[in-house]
């Protein structure tokens, strides 16, 4: 009945740094075996793990919805529990970094402040003071749908951290993420703080630095479009100015 | 020797949907709030829910609070509290209602009303037929939620302590809870929070099982924290397996999908529910279900190689209400299954996902203790929601949706509570004990300098494993038996494990081991409450609680209708009645369980 598990060892250099001991980052050969029942790139590292508990690094879902475990992956970020094991050529060791452009804490575990500096500045809540219904708000279907693309962002920062205008200037671009989150409220019809959010990003740097290079979106796990969301931003300022 | 102290009226520890909407009561109440959570508070394991929250709001059908109450009571196999279900049950429509002024994106029905669809056990007119009640956001029903509550926490201006973990409480001779000890990640600094009301929101414990649909982060925390301080864990024999778990990686495919049309089959084809529930069918209570996929899988009906799953076909269902319905079970389908689901059916297999158990409360997330004749006193300054909780409103077994509905009622009364209690009884931190942080400091010391002990990896998958093989969905007599032994053994272990790691910097081997200290307390608990228990209710279903007349499906309540209290101390037990009464209704009457 059961039928020998094809094993594969798996390659890999990781960047390694702890404070606490290391005079500076280096690179760290090690390898894995992993059976099929690894199938994501988490699973391989949950292994790597068990063999050196120092490794460190962020996870909790492990189904690409808590937005934790966002690194760099042979140079482009993502997340690896949604990052296919098999896909990795053989041969070739997986070098995972941590997501560039902000400080590292240790190994791949990164200081996230600046990135959700950027979130909070956008005012990342609904505003509405007309007073409360006793029940819900009604909004139609179409008015919801957009909001489709927009409200399923899990602030993993694959996009923020992949972006060069957010490397130049991470304490005045607001960035892809941030920018996403702003449109999100924009384009809520409950909302009612539309021409608020637009002062707030009307300046050369919080919205203007976006050069549509789109690395945001080649990159989004989530398969979301931060480009197209601050093209509307865009658009919105220029309707607005005229 | 001395260490910082930081004073707060209150502290939440956990920030998913309950801590969060705990924060909101007392952070708009204007006390000094810390919520401490050892991840950022969007990446709480609420995030993960799909298929929707619980009211009986009516927009697409007839519906109301009793129907759901009643369905609630009869899920619960008996075992919930019919108080604490009422209250619940009635604080429905307004829990949901807020969300949606916080901003939550719910879907929408034609006239601009929240979205709701049918799930598992909620039925109208006490129990006739599947009823719309469970309000959704697509399938992202938790993320939308989530992010809702805490983008409202941002505006009220919640102070976070975030990637901190909560060590113990600091719990005085009087019995009274003073605040939490807890450690800041990134520098390993030991805190003593010390608070006037302290509110546990800590989550589930769901990783004690080596199959789970839950994240690594949910470990029992708080069930760790408080069983150590001497406070009892009621109801641990009771986890809900959630029937759709992708087989081989155990991610969660929403019962949603069942909800919009979704069939399970065997591997004939055959859609067997409809001979164990021929009325719910495939939307009978998850207890149910998930033992009837493990009946055609232990008859030989399980599809696959090895016979050991069944199928959830959608393929009937038309595409475009899956990619608008059901976006994120698609990408699972594909990511984790390898399945495109409009076209192919996916394997799932009965998963570990709830705990019915937890810290007992009442209705207003007091945590509660037996003290000389009173059942139900409660500790000084101590609260629990969500599911770290028990109110008891889940019973033996939960019904989909009523989680995220229990975190926002009992989350937002437990804020409540606290917000009165300190405005109206506390005037003052009380005094610190001499030893408050000793025991903390102590359990960390042992860890750095453990020579020649057991690996923590190692250890947690035997836990793990044990868990899974001798308290799973059904339960054997012998093997509870010997599940109580090898627990022990595996607790033995855990009292001495060792990390290589002894880095003060992100150190995660630390907090790893930290984490087995509080699932091994959850995996006592579980395996003695479940062995001693001798009845099959809920989500516990043993091999030798016999079917009779007396004992419908081997639920035994003249002898069982209780709620198990499990102590650390000795692993004594002891066993508190059922409220049986509710708040303004009469009692929902025993009987058989029938979907």
């Amino acid at each position: 009945m059961t039928t020998p598990l094809a094993m594969r060892t798996y390659h890999f250099k990781i960047y390694r740094y702890d404070p606490d001991k290391d005079a500076k980052p280096y690179m760290q050969d090690i390898s894995v075996e992993c059976d099929p029942m690894d199938k994501k790139l988490l699973d391989a590292m949950v292994k790597l793990k068990a063999k050196d508990d120092s490794l460190s690094f962020r996870r909790s879902c492990r189904e690409g919805v808590c937005g934790s475990d966002a690194m760099n992956i042979n140079g482009k970020n993502g997340l690896a529990c949604l990052t296919d094991l098999a896909a990795f050529p053989e041969g070739k060791p997986i070098v995972l970094r941590p997501l560039p452009g902000l400080p590292v804490v240790r190994d791949l575990i990164v200081d996230m402040t600046q990135f959700f500096k950027q979130y909070l500045s956008i005012k990342p809540y609904l505003v509405n003071d007309d007073p409360l219904p006793e029940r819900e708000r009604l909004q139609s279907p179409e008015d919801r749908e957009e909001l489709n693309g927009l409200y399923e962002c899990i602030m993993c920062a694959c996009c923020t951290t992949a972006c060069p205008s957010f490397w130049w200037n991470p304490d005045k671009f607001v960035g892809p993420a941030g920018l996403l989150a702003a449109y999100r409220f924009i384009a809520d019809t409950r909302d009612q703080a539309t021409n608020e959010r637009l002062d707030n990003l009307e300046d050369p740097y919080r919205l203007f630095r976006c050069h549509t290079i789109m690395n945001c979106v080649d990159v989004c796990p989530k398969g979301l479009n931060p480009t197209k969301a601050i093209g509307k931003i865009k658009e919105m300022l220029v309707q607005r100015a005229v | 020797m001395t260490y910082t102290v930081r004073k707060f009226d209150a502290v939440v520890v956990g920030a998913g949907g309950a801590g969060l909407r705990a924060a909101l009561q007392l952070s708009e109440s204007g006390l000094k709030t810390a919520v401490l959570t050892k991840v950022f508070p969007t990446r709480s394991h609420t995030v993960a829910a799909q298929g929707g929250v619980a009211a009986s709001l009516g927009n697409s059908e007839e519906d109301n609070w009793h129907w759901h109450m009643y369905d609630t009571v009869k899920g619960s196999d008996w075992l919930g509290d019919q108080d604490a279900i009422e209250f619940m049950c009635r604080q429905a429509n307004q829990a949901v209602v807020e969300l949606e002024h916080y901003g939550m994106p719910f879907d929408r029905v034609d006239n601009g009303k929240i979205y709701q669809r049918p799930f598992g056990g909620h039925m109208s007119n006490f129990g006739e037929k599947p009823v719309r009640r469970s309000c959704a956001a697509a399938d992202r029903t938790g993320h939308a939620m989530l992010h809702a509550l805490y983008q409202r926490n941002i505006k009220v201006n919640t102070q976070f302590f975030v990637e901190w973990q909560a060590l113990d409480l600091i719990r005085d001779a009087d019995g009274e809870v003073l605040g939490v000890v807890a450690m800041d990640m990134e520098t390993s600094e030991v805190v003593a929070f010390h608070a006037k009301a302290t509110i546990f929101a800590t989550g589930g414990a769901g990783r004690v099982y080596y199959s789970s649909t839950n994240a690594f982060i949910n470990t029992g925390d708080g069930l760790g924290m408080a069983a150590r301080a001497g406070i009892p864990l009621e109801d641990m024999e009771f986890w809900q397996f959630h029937p759709t778990g992708v087989a081989g990686a155990g991610v969660l495919i929403t019962e949603g999908v069942r909800g919009e049309g979704g069939i399970l089959r065997n591997a004939d084809g055959e859609r067997f529910m409809e001979r164990y529930a021929p009325n719910a069918k495939d939307l009978a209570s998850r207890d149910v279900v998930s033992r009837s996929m493990l009946t055609e899988i232990n008859e030989g009906r399980g599809a696959g190689p090895y016979k050991d799953y069944v199928y959830l076909d959608l393929t009937h269902l038309d595409p475009q209400v899956i990619l608008k319905r059901l976006p994120s079970i698609h990408e699972i389908g594909i990511q984790f299954a390898g399945v495109d689901c409009l076209k192919e059916y996916i394997p799932v297999v009965p998963t570990c996902h709830y705990q019915m158990g937890g810290i007992p409360t009442n209705r207003f997330g007091q945590v509660v203790v037996t003290k000389g004749d009173d059942l139900s006193s409660p500790v000084p300054g101590f609260y629990a929601a969500g599911e770290c909780a028990c109110a008891s409103v889940h019973g033996a077994n939960r019904l989909g949706t009523n989680s995220l509905l229990d975190l926002l009622v009992f989350g937002k009364s437990s804020g409540e509570a606290a917000v009165a209690s300190i405005r109206e009884n506390v005037k003052a931190h009380k005094p610190l004990p001499v030893d408050a942080i000793e025991k903390s400091l102590a359990r960390l010391d042992r860890l750095n300098t453990q020579k020649g002990g057991s690996n923590v990896h190692e250890t947690r998958v035997l836990m793990q494993r044990t868990m899974q093989k001798h308290a799973g969905v059904f339960r054997f007599s012998q093997l509870l038996k010997e599940g109580v032994d090898k627990i022990l053994e595996v607790a033995q272990a855990v009292a001495c494990t060792e990390i290589q790691d002894k880095s003060k910097v992100f150190n995660t081997a630390r907090i790893e081991a930290l984490e087995l200290d509080n699932l091994i307390e959850v995996a006592k608990a579980t395996m003695i409450s479940a062995e001693a228990r001798k009845e099959s209710r809920g989500a516990h279903v043993r091999d030798d609680a016999h079917d009779t007349l007396e004992t419908p499906d081997g639920r035994d309540d003249k002898n069982w209708l209780k709620h198990t209290l499990w102590h650390r101390d000795g692993n004594r037990l002891d066993y508190k009645p059922v409220q049986m009464k509710p708040l303004s209704v009469a009692t929902i009457d025993l009987k058989k369980r029938t979907y």
